[in-house]
């Protein structure tokens, strides 16, 4: 198994050696670099690619049809068909729109995408970059997309556009908080930014010193993930680009290439969030028998799944609604979540501290939910019916 | 790869320069306060390299850098919510539009 | 490795240039939109001499607060007060020439002093790299008054923000 575990760094060492032969040392060290990069490159949209393929099936399934299948054998080259329709059709820009900045938009908005691929921990010594503040970048590049949705929605001179966009952005940056602060506790517990030592930090007992098994850890993994189903605007949070809602808000002007881009964001976000959520509370790519890239992929599908399972089967926010569950409810969540953490690592008796710990994150959470919505809450009616 | 101290200081007056001539240009009220931010992001990069170089602890223009920045997020806050305020209110965002109180 | 240092060394003289670039563009061109975009480019930008000056923790949050926040109220701000239709507005006051000269004037006599002090350099600086750790150990240490000073003025100014633009009932 230790040979499977470090199959890919093998490769590529070997690959090195080979070079090493007739190439000075700092060439090595870009072409390095280069099969890195290389390889997000490629990694990044065939992922993306088979997640919608994914995504149709399983949803397909929940509402009682097969997906796609007429493609290839169970529609495996069902996306290469769709990249070559989002390829050849026309690409219609406004009059009135203004050229250069609805250009870059869905450029600039695949550049966070990618660039969150880095400073994931893949498997075991196989990170891509093992930067110091490597959470901070995560967390710094994904809130540079706010800016990319005003320009798509202003350059598009379409008052749905940028109504659409600012609630998207609106969403988008209320959602941001609670997400970074949630993280704040795994960061006391794992003393270091980097997401590689933060799971080294999960690494001790196999399965039972993963975060997600403490009282704030559980908690902290629930508001993380759905503020993360929120910020790839995904449903139940997608009112700002629902077809029924708005004509696809921000992205409505945009047709082919351009909305391509824009996709692809989406759903590279979508499995940036899923590994992140996996790598920060779920353990990485810590497990028994299997590999650890495996391991890593298995946990981060499982959570994909769970996002396509939100989109089959919830219906979608009201805008208040949206806004008011991150701010009244995830906000001072996160917030009495850190104090509750710093309490946990501080007390060192085992039964008292998750005892105390749960009980104060529920008390809180009931505050939070029932005792001070009691005012807003709409009472119950009554359908009297004729007989 | 060592950057000498003065570069980053010219290259930070050119900016701060810049800043303050897009500040006495401007007719327009968003476009003076962004060009205080550029201004205020100048004297971040003055202080990171002083620190870096001249400095008897080298996290001390870090530590200036990060509270220059939160009071300068936190003026732009209240800047633009007068702004909006004045919008509603003038109808207009460009300064010669605002002469109530001009003798 | 000489190669690889020299490529290092004009890819921040580049980053400087580009930046310098970006930000003439800012307070000269025409829409306050592409305006705001450019100050967008030059934060980035900025964050990227942070970079190279071993501050990344810095750099990290230059990007998430300045581009993230600060940005998206900047923007939110115009699109909110601008119409779709004053585009060739003239967007600069006629002290134009004037104001060249003064910032001309003040660039030179500031470049001037730069390069004639004697900066006492130290060198055993050149080289720490500092993390969150320490940072965070000088905010709770030796700067902690300043640190709660700054949660009480960060507080006013929401409240203060808030209740300025808030509609009239």
């Amino acid at each position: 198994m230790e040979i499977l575990d470090s199959i890919f760094l093998n490769t590529k060492k070997i690959f090195l050696d080979l070079l090493g032969c007739w190439l000075p040392d700092w060439m090595i060290l870009l072409v390095n670099i280069g099969i890195i990069i290389g390889v997000i490159a490629v990694l990044g949209p065939v992922i993306m690619m088979y997640l919608t393929l994914l995504e149709r099936k399983i949803i397909g399934r929940m509402q009682n049809r097969i997906g796609p299948n007429r493609v290839g054998i169970f529609g495996i080259l069902q996306p290469i068909a769709d990249g070559i329709k989002m390829f050849t059709k026309e690409d219609i820009i406004p009059q009135n729109a203004d050229k250069i900045v609805h250009f870059l938009a869905p450029v600039l908005m695949v550049i966070p995408a990618l660039l969150a691929f880095a400073v994931l921990p893949f498997g075991r010594g196989m990170i891509p970059v093992n930067l110091n503040v490597g959470l901070l970048f995560f967390i710094a590049v994904s809130s540079t997309s706010t800016i990319c949705v005003f320009m798509a929605s202003w350059a598009s001179r379409n008052k749905f556009s940028i109504l659409g966009g600012m609630r998207s952005a609106a969403q988008m940056i209320s959602y941001e908080i609670p997400m970074v602060l949630s993280v704040v506790p795994v960061i006391l517990s794992a003393e270091s930014l980097s997401t590689y030592a933060i799971v080294e930090a999960q690494a001790r007992w196999s399965g039972l010193h993963w975060f997600v098994f403490t009282p704030w850890g559980l908690l902290a993994f629930i508001i993380f993930f759905l503020c993360g189903v929120a910020e790839c605007n995904r449903s139940p949070f997608d009112l700002p680009e629902a077809e029924s809602e708005i004509v696809a808000g921000f992205h409505t002007e945009y047709s082919g290439m351009k909305f391509a881009l824009f996709y692809m964001a989406e759903y590279m976000n979508t499995f940036t969030v899923s590994a992140l959520a996996a790598t920060l509370f779920l353990g990485g790519w810590e497990g028994p028998v299997l590999p650890s890239w495996l391991w890593f992929f298995i946990k981060t599908h499982a959570l994909i799944f769970v996002m396509f399972w939100f989109r089959g089967t919830l219906p979608r926010f009201r805008v208040d609604q949206l806004m008011g569950l991150a701010w009244k409810l995830f906000l001072p969540l996160t917030l009495i979540n850190i104090f509750v953490a710093g309490g946990y690592h501080l007390i060192s008796d085992r039964n008292f501290r998750v005892a105390g710990a749960s009980a104060v994150l529920l008390v809180s959470f009931l505050l939070f939910t029932v005792f001070l919505n009691r005012k807003y809450m709409p009472e119950k009616r009554r359908y009297d019916l004729v007989d | 790869m060592m950057i000498p101290l003065e570069h980053y200081l010219i290259f930070a007056a050119t900016l701060f320069a810049i800043g303050i001539y897009g500040a006495l240009i401007r007719r327009n009220i968003i476009g003076i306060l962004i060009s205080i931010e550029l201004m205020l992001n100048a004297v971040n990069v003055n202080l990171v390299a002083f620190s870096r170089s001249t400095s008897l602890a080298p996290e001390t223009g870090q530590v200036f850098a990060i509270f220059v920045i939160a009071v300068a997020a936190a003026s732009v806050a209240v800047g633009l919510a007068i702004v909006i305020a004045l919008y509603r209110v003038r109808k207009s965002v460009y300064t010669e539009d605002i002469h109530l109180l001009k003798w | 490795m000489e190669l690889l240092n020299l490529a290092g060394i004009a890819g921040v003289y580049t980053l400087m240039l580009v930046i310098l670039i970006a930000a003439v563009a800012m307070v000269t061109l025409r829409s306050l939109f592409h305006s705001a975009l450019a100050l967008a480019a030059v934060l980035i930008g900025i964050a990227g001499i942070y970079l190279t000056l071993q501050a990344d923790f810095l750099a990290m949050i230059q990007i998430l607060i300045y581009v993230g926040a600060v940005m998206t109220l900047i923007i939110f701000a115009v699109m909110l007060t601008e119409h779709l239709s004053h585009q060739t507005v003239r967007q600069n006051n006629r002290q134009s020439p004037l104001a060249i000269a003064g910032i001309c004037a003040f660039l030179f006599c500031l470049t001037g002093v730069i390069v004639r002090t004697p900066w006492p350099l130290q060198p055993q600086n050149q080289t720490a790299t500092i993390t969150a750790m320490e940072l965070g150990k000088a905010f709770m240490g030796q700067y902690v008054f300043a640190f709660e000073l700054i949660s009480v003025f960060l507080i006013a100014a929401l409240i203060g923000a808030i209740v300025i633009a808030r509609k009239d009932k």
